[in-house]
């Protein structure tokens, strides 16, 4: 019997400007990131609604990460550093109830960093990978 | 024992009610039990003498009724405040939920409100009396003499933390001002911090798990004053119904502290209304002392206009991989 490679799922909130960019950049150049990596893109970081955040954990995900334009270079001018203070307090909310802080993740990717995306990606997953399946935020009803 | 007794309080709204100040008078009133006073509005004399109370059981916070009595009462309407419900009074002014004009505001001194729960603990079951003297002398169906109980060794979590006993907010004082209170309120949410995760996870697993979805507590918030509350869309797949599923105990707690934070004022009643005894105040501690510590200090309702951490940046703001190590406050 063979068994299953355990492959974590990955939510990766991308910004329409910089990270979406970012994304297709290093799809581009070939640069290999893990299929498991599921990107939504939102037109910026700050359209992100914690409930997105605990929505992805609930439907599945193992981790979730956001990213944004650099501080500085929004598209919009200031939205991700309203990101940067919301994430902060969510995520610090989420350890406070016991939930591994490796699981969530805000990144700053550039239209042209495609290599930072892949490689922030590969390593996202492996520290995920170590961690196991999510199941401190599961719902079991949407397990299959 | 309240320092400022009901007389004074029902002698000053029969006042102000005579010389048509105001048209109704928003306080408290009995309820089944001596402890079960709940508000009500009066609009004359006769049923303020009759109905008001105020003991140590008085502790809801009235502010948030006014969101919706200015919008129908005609005339102005007199209010109660306590020490914090001045914040939250002055929190709902900025958010523009209530008609300034329409709320004349008495401030009332407050000494600490009582816990049903803590004298039951003392008491045993069977309230069948509770007078409140300076000491509390409660009468139970099973004790043949009258527990004396000391009011301030069952005081409210949120007495216990009092955060301040100076109104920030009135038209009218009774009684003397106080101080704000340098209290240690942040201890509990300390020793949760410094617990592992594992223990934190299994801490909030025990009290969230008991959530019965009641939503006593948003509807008891002063913050929570959406006209229609987002757990109320039938799309959402939890409106109005208890958890089923441990997932949804913990998202609606979480997204409840996040859509008030900022805005919360940390006036406990969430805690107080809670059938289960849930310690819910601590999620919003928690959100406030991280928001003090990676971005000033901030209480919210201490003045009116004053904009919230998560409303503002600055350019030098931490990342949130940096609050979360955050010189291991949460190692």
């Amino acid at each position: 019997m063979q068994v299953k490679e355990y492959k974590p799922l990955i939510v990766a909130f991308c910004c329409n400007w910089c990270s979406y960019a970012g994304a297709d950049l290093a799809g581009n150049n070939r640069a290999n990131y893990p299929a498991e990596v599921k990107i939504i893109r939102v037109p910026c970081s700050c359209r992100v609604n914690p409930t997105f955040i605990l929505r992805a954990f609930q439907k599945g995900a193992d981790g979730v990460i956001i990213c944004g334009c650099h501080p500085g270079d929004c598209h919009y001018t200031s939205g991700n550093y309203y990101t940067r203070r919301r994430m902060a307090m969510l995520f610090s909310m989420l350890d406070f109830l016991g939930i591994e802080r490796e699981r969530t993740r805000v990144e700053w990717i550039s239209a042209a960093e495609g290599a930072k995306f892949s490689a922030t990606m590969n390593e996202f997953a492996n520290t995920v990978a170590a961690l196991g399946e999510n199941k401190r935020l599961e719902d079991l009803r949407c397990k299959k | 024992m309240q320092k400022v007794t009901r007389d004074i309080l029902v002698k000053r709204a029969s006042e102000l009610l005579a010389d048509g100040t105001v048209s109704s008078v928003l306080g408290w009133k009995a309820g089944e039990f001596d402890y079960d006073v709940t508000p009500a509005t009066f609009t004359d004399t006769e049923s303020l003498e009759k109905g008001f109370v105020w003991s140590d059981f008085s502790a809801a916070n009235l502010s948030k009724y006014l969101v919706s009595k200015t919008k129908s009462a005609e005339g102005r309407i007199l209010v109660f405040l306590k020490p914090c419900d001045t914040y939250s009074f002055n929190q709902l002014l900025t958010e523009h939920r209530i008609d300034r004009e329409k709320v004349y505001a008495v401030g009332v001194p407050c000494e600490g409100m009582a816990d049903i729960n803590k004298i039951r603990s003392i008491c045993g079951d069977g309230i069948i009396k509770i007078d409140c003297g300076e000491k509390l002398t409660v009468e139970t169906l099973y004790a043949d003499e009258p527990f004396v109980v000391e009011p301030s060794e069952v005081l409210l979590e949120k007495c216990e933390s009092c955060k301040s006993k100076k109104h920030v907010a009135y038209d009218e004082l009774l009684g003397e001002e106080g101080e704000v209170v340098d209290s240690s309120r942040f201890s509990e949410v300390e020793r949760l911090e410094a617990m592992s995760a594992d223990e934190r996870f299994e801490f909030w697993q025990g009290e969230l798990s008991r959530c019965i979805r009641c939503n006593a507590c948003r509807d008891a918030c002063p913050a929570c004053t959406c006209e229609v509350c987002v757990f109320n869309n039938p799309a959402s797949g939890v409106e109005t119904k208890a958890p089923s599923d441990s997932f949804e105990e913990k998202m609606f707690h979480i997204i409840r502290a996040f859509h008030v934070a900022g805005r919360c004022t940390d006036c406990g009643e969430c805690s107080r209304v809670c059938p289960q005894n849930i310690p819910l105040h601590l999620l919003n501690r928690k959100l406030i002392k991280d928001m003090n510590e990676s971005y000033g200090t901030y209480q919210a309702g201490e003045t009116v206009g004053a904009s919230s951490p998560l409303t503002e940046y600055t350019l030098g703001d931490p990342e949130a991989g940096d609050v979360l190590e955050g010189g291991g406050k949460n190692a």
